[in-house]
């Protein structure tokens, strides 16, 4: 439907901290209703890669280009991390999930639809006065916060508090938390980390059923390979902030270059059967 | 303090060890004794004498020496004891309070509190120790939104209660504004100091915050005593127009303003300095429950959700659209701007004010209020302003001891809570409570 034009456009993305060239001239793209997975060893740069695109870093070079479906383009490199969010839609998550933990799970995902409720409490004045118009609004986000914790499977934890769920609940709830925020670029840093098997199997399907049936992208930080051949259709990847290898989960697996530098083999024999064990860690 | 002190892995120390280390104690006490308690100043026919009084320094030497060896012994062989006992259950605090009791006892309190001055023992000097405690009840719960809510660490809340204060005095000196129209404008003034204040310190956090905020109170508090031609400077403003029952003044009809109907001659009844005592115990009673049912509706909208989540985790506000700068600056606003109401109300009650009001420890004692209170419980603030105001208060026959007390009191209740007194949150939105909309439609 928009296969025309990408939803994210990364060109000559640099940024050094100090001597350290952290990103090194990386470009590429992610497109509405795929997920586009972004892979390498650990310090590879892929953490900082979404700090630049969610604005909490400014990359020295470059340029990052959201288009939205309808049609509004921002350049996210000059934007501030509150606005990227609000206006150009795309949200994250981080790798050591940062959730409301003295909040209940259900008020974390009222907070992610703040900036809708709060125009329609109209800076709360007609939030104070309890007007219809906002208490209409905030049923929807009521029913919207219902609807994804039925999707992560924690509508029976809706009102315990969110750091007292087990680290695989809270996973999930920061993924359904970003949901609630309406983005139109969903970023995931290492979503599967420390889940097991079949709380990971739940989250690929969720990650699916999220780019099937809400039409948006999904940029992934992965390191199990599994997930990554199994759900993305794009695949990045990087080695020392530079990328070495772009295209299809089939392409890449392929690529002897990656084979050398992600997984640390020269045998391509060794590789296949790493992967497809999906074991790779 | 708890965690800090585990029962198990914690070597014991020997008989000296803990004899010097309450010989040390003693000696700290003596240094201080000495200049504290050593000297009593006189006031004779002939004028002010300083007398020794050099036998109270080893008193107070011998009192600390054994104290503290007690503390170190029961240290020792009571505290593993009850911590096995009160071993701090998170959840179980939680659980003590459930939200319908909580309403009922704020229900409850708020009756009391209404009644109070027809109850059979309530005289003049108990409305008027209540008004004081109210006042401070109304300050705590201001401040509330910013350190509790907000999680922004305020020390120097109290130059807003000052501005509060000067606006009122100010306005209804130089322009004969009344009262009621002062009022909303010293709110509107204290919060516009808020948004002054919140500007520089949007960075900040926590220690840091602190230090600023601290110096900000302070910087107001030297304009005013500074800046005599306005403020009138350390002699401060009197002749404040008292209040007013809605435009009748409560003075004996010989001393109102000619043509004016006063209070008492308005409803023919006989005037009575009490009237305006249990007016002033109205208007604050009802002054800090507005602010408290504020802070209970704004908790449940989409800003007052906004200023929890910044004080869980700021970074994460950001990455969902939130603008923190937004957000800090309405919570330093709004809980300024109720320090702005008190302030006019205790310019209007006292008809006097001097910066000798607005010292750095009314900011400490409003800021232990709310962590005393349990940072966040509303019901909590009013323990602890009841605690730290209003005992000192029918404590004052200690003389000096009073703030000892106090502080051996704050330290007390800091070992044994913590949390503070009430640490209950009260969740903003239950899901299980809202019921499902019956039309199914896409959430998306
Ligand atoms: N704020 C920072 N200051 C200095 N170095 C940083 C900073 N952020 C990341 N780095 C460095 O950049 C490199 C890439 O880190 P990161 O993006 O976290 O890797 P990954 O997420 O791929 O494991 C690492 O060498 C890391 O030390
Ligand atoms: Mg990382």
């Amino acid at each position: 439907m928009s296969a025309a034009s990408p939803l994210l456009t990364v060109e000559h993305l640099t940024i050094r901290f100090g001597g350290l060239v952290a990103i090194d001239d990386l470009s590429f793209s992610a497109r509405s209703r795929e997920i586009t997975a972004l892979i390498g060893p650990n310090g590879a740069g892929k953490t900082t890669v979404f700090n630049c695109i969610t604005g909490f870093y400014s990359p020295e070079v470059g340029r990052i280009a959201l288009r939205r479906e309808d049609g509004r383009e921002f350049f996210l490199e000059r934007m501030d991390g509150f606005r990227i969010a609000r206006d150009a839609g795309v949200v994250r998550t981080f790798q050591n999930i940062r959730l409301f933990p003295g909040m209940s799970v259900a008020e974390n995902l009222m907070v992610a639809q703040h900036v809708a409720l709060m125009r329609a409490s109209f800076f709360s004045v007609a939030g104070f006065l309890r007007l219809k118009s906002y208490l209409d609004a905030e049923r929807q986000a009521v029913e919207r916060a219902r609807y994804w914790l039925d999707k992560t499977g924690l509508l029976a934890d809706a009102d315990k508090l969110a750091g007292s769920l087990p680290y695989g609940a809270q996973r999930r709830l920061e993924i359904a938390r970003a949901m609630c925020a309406n983005p139109a670029l969903l970023c995931l840093d290492e979503p599967a980390a420390g889940l097991n098997p079949r709380e990971s199997n739940a989250l690929n399907a969720l990650l699916t059923d999220i780019r099937d049936e809400h039409g948006i992208g999904i940029l992934l930080i992965e390191h199990d390979m599994s997930v990554v051949m199994q759900i993305s259709d794009r695949v990045v990847v990087l080695e020392q902030g530079r990328s070495i290898a772009q295209g299809t989960p089939v392409e890449v697996r392929a690529n002897p270059e990656v084979i050398r530098a992600y997984l640390g083999v020269e045998d391509e024999a060794a590789v296949a059967s790493v992967i497809g064990q999906g074991s790779a860690h | 303090m708890k965690a800090d002190m585990p029962a198990t892995n914690r070597s014991r120390p020997s008989m000296s060890a803990m004899l010097r280390d309450a010989a040390a104690a003693a000696f700290v006490a003596a240094l201080l004794a000495f200049p504290l308690l050593g000297f009593k100043l006189n006031a004779t026919a002939q004028g002010l004498h300083l007398d020794m009084r050099l036998s109270w320094v080893p008193i107070a030497a011998g009192i600390v020496f054994a104290g503290r060896l007690l503390l170190t012994l029961g240290g020792q062989y009571v505290a593993p004891i009850i911590a096995r006992r009160v071993a701090p259950d998170v959840d179980a605090i939680r659980r003590r309070l459930p939200s319908r009791s909580a309403y009922m006892v704020g229900i409850a309190m708020a009756a009391v509190a209404i009644a109070l001055p027809w109850l059979p023992f309530a005289d003049r000097n108990l409305i008027d120790k209540a008004t004081l405690i109210l006042i401070y009840v109304m300050l705590g719960w201001g401040l509330n939104i910013v350190v509790g809510l907000a999680g922004l660490l305020d020390l120097g809340y109290v130059a807003f209660y000052a501005v509060g204060a000067y606006s009122y005095a100010l306005l209804s000196q130089h322009f004969g504004l009344s009262f009621w129209i002062c009022l909303p404008l010293a709110g509107l003034l204290a919060g516009a100091f808020g948004v002054a204040l919140g500007f520089p310190v949007l960075r900040l956090r926590g220690d840091y915050l602190a230090i600023v905020t601290l110096g900000f109170g302070e910087i107001v508090r030297e304009v005013i005593i500074n800046w005599d031609k306005v403020t009138g400077g350390p002699n401060g403003l009197s002749g404040i127009e008292r209040p007013s029952f809605f435009g009748l003044p409560m003075l004996p009809t010989s001393m109102a303003p000619p043509g004016s109907t006063t209070f008492a001659d308005f409803f023919g009844i006989a005037f009575s300095p009490n009237q305006r005592i249990w007016f002033l115990y109205y208007l604050i009673l009802a002054l800090a429950l507005a602010t408290n049912l504020f802070t209970q509706r704004i908790r449940r909208l989409p800003l007052g959700r906004a200023w929890e989540a910044l004080r869980e985790d700021e970074i994460a506000c950001r990455s969902l659209g939130i603008n923190p700068t937004l957000v800090k600056l309405s919570a330093f606003a709004i809980g300024a701007s109720f320090a702005g109401f008190a302030g006019s109300f205790f310019a209007t009650r006292q008809g006097f004010i001097s910066p000798e009001s607005f010292t750095f420890i009314e900011s400490a004692i409003i800021l232990a209020i709310v962590v005393l209170g349990g940072m966040g419980s509303q019901i909590g603030i009013v323990l602890a302003a009841l605690l730290l105001v209003g005992l000192p208060e029918w404590f004052r026959e200690l003389e000096q001891f009073r703030m000892l007390a106090f502080g051996a009191a704050m330290v007390l209740i800091m070992l044994w809570r913590p949390q503070g007194l009430l640490s209950h949150r009260e969740p903003t939105l239950r899901l299980s409570d809202v019921p499902r909309k019956l039309v199914s439609e896409s959430a998306t």
